[in-house]
């Protein structure tokens, strides 16, 4: 009885073998034949590769590449100097100091971006609460020497809106500056006249 | 102790507190605006809201305010009640209806409170779509800038200026949602104490003028525990660097010394730090022409002086670590302390009395605690303007007696002072002029110190027969038995002063303290004020009778020839004569200084030493408190801490040094307290300097070189120049700033409290180090002032001023704003007769000093105060009796930013 059992099993085993190879020769042929027939195919297809620097990339306009300041739409810096891009930094490259002019509105008395040190996170554009740093898709900065990655105020700041045309903080805020007193921000009162006994 | 139960845990609490205190001191997060540790609470702000329940069956409970309700035994409150979360967001959402959206240009932003508790109620967007209500600014002054669309009506900063220091012009004006916080006109505000509301407004209405030149936020600032120079108190402090300039100073908690605030000069008058008169390179000056020299040829210079006799002249307001190593380097009996041997008398007596167990000296928070006190002959607001505000506590001890008695707690503010209305404890001050402190003094003596000292004398007879007698005038016999026996009556009393006096008064001061003692059997506190901030240990460390006259002279005697000074301006100290005569006659002057001086223009060796914040030090305040202030910044130059220069050992440390001075110098045992136990630090890590957010540090640099610097690294204390390591989470008297998760502003400093306004978690800071000694001294004989031969001249006595009498931080720009040109102040009665008018410039004596006159109606005929300006007039040249010349009237230099409440109005 025992013995009768393990014919039956051996005989099982040798059908199994040779269906698998089998099986395989038969894949393995197709599969073979099928990638040679795509290759060849290939060539026939229309390049996704462009003839980079001939022939420029579209870039889309939300890609993170080379830092901007810009400016409000009346043409006056949109950095406050308010250092939360420089918190949010997490290689720490930007460093600046804050400074007034006299006509009560803050800005960077300088502005100092480490390229170098740069990750293109964009969490210093989230960060901005007056839309001033921007990331802009232009990603050709590549420099013989890495000094020249240091970019200043000088270099950052463009004569444009960049990518948010209307935002001007200063129009919202309630901080006067000069031309804009007190009260004459976006849904503000005019100032309270504390001598009135007026409700 | 009481138990409450708040969210199902119950606590051990204090029931004299309210359930917001409680809440805080166990470490729970509980939005609040209005209620402040020092001002008591007023339940303005409705932030604080809490659930509280009857009882364990009680399930409905009720919203109650937690700054209004006191921590009973028993009662149950819950925090985290949805109710009462909706309630405190609602609430923020109303106080934010008209906030301005300027965060981005607000200087609190980052360490504001109304930011964290915005964050910890959740409101996060603005649903109001009406007008915002706008308020205009004013100007306030070189210190404070105003911002009024920021306020939400906490009432914090009129409760502060108004009610805890005293200030007349700043008020609540205006009524419902027009409620504004300002002055009556523009105009600078008057007290000085205004750098506080700084702290004191939870959001940016105040904000700090100075800092905002030169801004930083609170995270990029590199910070560490240091101590105020601007007097001796010894105010902890956190001073703040960036880019390599002190930017601001902020108040760093000590339950013992100055609690929650400090003045305006110790805020406002750092910058003498950046000024362009620091000393940034050794020199050699030959003929007037300088050469540069190496700090191998400095050391040499100082080896060469180890070796020949040098006199060494130290300052009190260098470190002890700076006198210490001069006094090793020229030896005890060469080393003179650089002081005027008045002031150096008085230093002596200070300390001997501070050893004297009849006698206490009492610290800030003691100071609040007496219930009767006497100024003798010391204009503390503008001497050591923290204690001031002290005083203005104490005199409400009255109030909260009389709370006590009604059981009314004594947070309960608005109640208190209803009850007491304007019932204080008495205050008696005795003084040459109408002092700052006046509108609370129960009694004003003002008249010459000869008088006065006659009056104290009197005062201590009156109080113990024993005591030598004196006889007041008749028409003041009457106030010194009542101030006699308030004295006696009370249960804590102080007798309060300092060197203005001279050693006299303050022998009178300790007759009365002793004469007290005698009746009471235990130590009566008596505190006695020095004027700069190293004046004690300085005055520990100098030999009797080494004082600045006693250098001069040897030096004049042609005894030596080369001498050393350290940090001292002796032009300050002795007749600008004598000095000049004896600099003269030395053959090599070596002064070792951080700023220029009129002494370091005399220097044939120019040595440049580091500023407060450039160094680790320890000072001795006037109770005999030494304190350690760590290093802040590097100094980018030559300087280096006078010690290491002095010092002919290389190896040597902070620590090594303060364990030598402690086992070497006499009184200084104990010393070595001080220094932190790095034993407790976690896996031996350093302290921080900087905050976990500090930014820019691989872009501050690089337009020098793309090629970061490795970060510094301090050999001398447990903290880094970096932000490496683990910032202390319990001991913060070793902290970079306060900040504890959702708490960014100074408030944080609850999380590192034992108990809310109590001491810190690590207990008091600073080592004492005037030990008791055995024997009590008795009775000072009667030593009266000389009386005027002739009635023709004035009476001089010195008068003081909180910006400028300081000749470091008179320096400061903000501070050199709020100075004033020097002035003499006279009854209406002797510039009549003296055909003198307010504003007239005068010349002092014959000398060739003039001062613009100041009529004053509360001083006393016969008498005048005359403030020197920043040593524009020299004081030890002038006889004790002057006579005055007009020279003409000058408007331009007037009295401006003069302060004081009796100016006499009549033809000005």
């Amino acid at each position: 009885m025992m013995q009768k059992k393990a014919i039956q099993g051996k005989k099982h085993a040798t059908n199994l073998v040779e269906t698998i190879m089998l099986s395989l020769f038969k894949d393995t042929f197709t599969s073979q034949v099928k990638t040679l027939y795509q290759v060849f195919m290939h060539a026939f297809v229309k390049a996704d590769t462009v003839e980079y620097p001939e022939e420029q990339p579209y870039m889309f306009p939300r890609w993170r590449g080379r830092i901007i300041l810009s400016r409000d739409p009346d043409g006056e810096e949109r950095c406050v100097a308010c250092n939360l891009c420089a918190c949010a930094c997490p290689v720490d490259c930007i460093a600046l100091q804050k400074a007034e002019t006299e006509d009560g509105r803050w800005y960077p008395e300088f502005f100092r971006i480490n390229f170098s040190r740069c990750i293109m996170c964009g969490f210093c554009e989230e960060a901005c609460p007056t839309n001033a740093i921007q990331l802009t898709p232009d990603f050709e900065m590549a420099e013989y020497i890495r000094q020249d990655m240091v970019w200043e105020k000088e270099d950052l700041l463009i004569n444009g809106t960049g990518k948010y045309h209307d935002y001007n903080f200063y129009r919202v805020a309630g901080m006067a500056i000069k031309g804009k007193g007190k009260g004459m921000a976006q849904n503000e009162a005019p100032p309270v006249n504390v001598k009135s006994l007026l409700p | 102790m009481a138990k409450i139960v708040i969210d199902g845990k119950t606590y051990e609490v204090n029931p004299a507190n309210n359930l917001l205190q409680e809440c805080l001191s166990q470490g729970l997060d509980l939005p609040y605006f209005c209620w402040h540790p020092c001002m008591g609470s007023v339940g303005a702000c409705r932030q604080c809201a809490v659930k509280q329940f009857r009882n364990a069956e009680d399930t409905k409970g009720a919203l109650v305010m937690a700054c209004m309700t006191p921590a009973n035994d028993g009662a149950i409150i819950s925090i985290e009640d949805p109710q009462a979360q909706k309630f405190r967001a609602q609430v923020i959402e109303s106080l934010m209806i008209s906030h301005p959206h300027d965060c981005p240009v607000c200087e609190e932003g980052g360490e504001c409170h109304l930011q964290d508790m915005t964050q910890m109620s959740g409101h996060n967007y603005r649903r109001y779509d009406k007008k915002k209500v706008t308020h205009n600014n004013q100007y306030l002054g070189p210190f404070i800038n105003h911002e009024m669309n920021r306020c939400i009506t906490c009432y914090r900063c009129v409760r502060f200026y108004d009610d805890y220091a005293g200030g007349t012009d700043l008020s609540a004006q205006a009524s419902h949602h027009h409620v504004y916080f300002g002055r009556h006109e523009e105009g600078v505000l008057e007290s000085e104490f205004s750098g506080n509301l700084v702290e004191v407004c939870p959001t940016g209405v105040f904000t700090d003028k100075v800092f905002s030149e030169h801004y930083s936020r609170k995270w990029d600032l590199q910070t560490a525990p240091s101590v105020c120079v601007g007097c001796a108190v010894g105010c902890n402090t956190t001073p703040g660097e960036r880019y390599g300039s002190l930017r601001r100073i902020v108040n760093r908690y000590n339950s013992e010394v100055n609690g929650y605030f400090l003045c305006d000069r110790g805020r406002f008058g750092f910058e003498f730090v950046n000024s362009d008169e620091r000393i940034r390179e050794a020199q050699h000056v030959v003929n007037g022409s300088s050469s540069p020299l190496t700090d191998a040829q400095v050391k040499s210079v100082f080896a060469e002086l180890k070796s020949a006799q040098a006199i060494g002249i130290g300052s009190p307001r260098a470190s002890n670590e700076a006198n210490y190593a001069l006094r090793c380097l020229v030896g005890e009996e060469n080393f003179y302390a650089g002081m005027s041997a008045a002031e150096f008398d008085c230093v002596q007596l200070h300390i001997q009395l501070a050893r004297d167990p009849a006698f206490h000296i009492p610290s800030v928070r003691e100071i609040e605690q007496a219930d009767a006190v006497l100024i003798l002959g010391e204009d503390v607001t503008n001497v050591a303007p923290r204690i001031a505000l002290a005083l203005r506590q104490s005199v409400r001890n009255k109030a909260k007696e009389l709370a006590a008695a009604c059981k009314i707690p004594q947070w309960q503010d608005a109640a208190v002072r209803e009850l007491a209305q304007r019932q204080n404890s008495p205050l008696c001050v005795l003084s040459p002029y109408a002092t700052r402190l006046d509108d609370i003094a129960s009694d004003c003596v003002i008249d010459s110190y000869a008088v006065l000292t006659n009056v104290a004398y009197a005062i201590a007879s009156a109080i113990a027969p024993a005591a030598p007698e004196a006889k007041p005038a008749r028409e003041r016999a009457e106030l010194v038995q009542r101030v006699a026996a308030q004295l006696l009556s009370a249960r804590r009393p102080l007798i309060i002063a300092g060197s203005s006096g001279g050693a006299v008064m303050l022998r009178a001061a300790a007759n009365i303290a002793k004469a007290l003692q005698g009746s009471r059997h235990s130590p009566v506190d008596l505190c006695i004020l020095a004027q700069e901030v190293n004046s004690v240990g300085l005055g520990m460390l100098a030999g009797s009778g080494q004082n600045l006259s006693a250098a001069l002279a040897r030096i004049a005697r042609g005894a030596e020839s080369r001498a050393i000074v350290l940090e001292n301006d002796l032009f300050l100290r002795a007749e600008h004569g004598a000095v000049a005569a004896a600099i003269d006659k030395l053959e090599q002057l070596v002064v070792v200084d951080h700023i220029a001086t009129a002494t370091t223009q005399r220097a044939d060796y120019l040595v440049p030493s580091t500023a407060f914040s450039e160094h680790e030090a320890t000072y001795i305040n006037y109770e005999g408190r030494a304190q350690l202030s760590y290093q802040v910044n590097r100094c980018h130059s030559q300087a280096q801490p006078a010690w290491r220069w002095l010092h002919t050992q290389s190896d040597m440390h902070v620590a090594n040094l303060v364990d030598r001075c402690a086992a070497e110098a006499a009184g200084f045992a104990g010393l070595q307290a001080v220094l932190p136990d790095t034993s407790q630090f976690i896996a031996g890590m350093k302290i921080p300097r900087q905050s976990h957010r500090y930014s820019g540090r691989t872009a501050m640099k690089a337009n020098l070189n793309v090629h970061e610097p490795k970060q510094a690294v301090d050999t001398e204390s447990p903290m880094a120049f970096s932000m490496e390591g683990i910032p202390s989470q319990k001991n913060a008297s070793i902290l970079g700033a306060a900040w504890a998760p959702q708490w960014n502003s100074n408030q944080s400093i609850s999380k590192f409290q034992a108990e809310v306004n109590g001491e810190l978690k690590q207990g008091s800071v600073g080592a004492l180090l005037l030990q008791k000694q055995a024997a009590s001294g008795g009775f000072f004989s009667h030593d009266l002032l000389a009386r005027p031969a002739s009635n023709d001249g004035l009476q001089l006595a010195i008068a003081y001023q909180i910006f400028g009498s300081d000749e470091l931080s008179a320096r400061s720009p903000a501070i050199r704003e709020r100075m004033t040109a020097p002035y003499i102040s006279l009854s209406p009665a002797d510039a009549r007769s003296r055909g003198l008018a307010q504003g007239d410039e005068v010349a002092i004596a014959d000398t060739k000093f003039t001062a613009t006159v100041c009529i004053r109606s509360r001083m006393q005929d016969g008498t005048a105060a005359l403030y020197c300006g920043a040593n524009e007039i020299d004081q030890f040249s002038l006889p004790t009796q002057v006579e005055l010349s007009k020279t003409g009237f000058n408007s331009a230099r007037g009295m401006r930013g003069l302060i004081v409440s009796d100016l006499h109005e009549e033809g000005y």
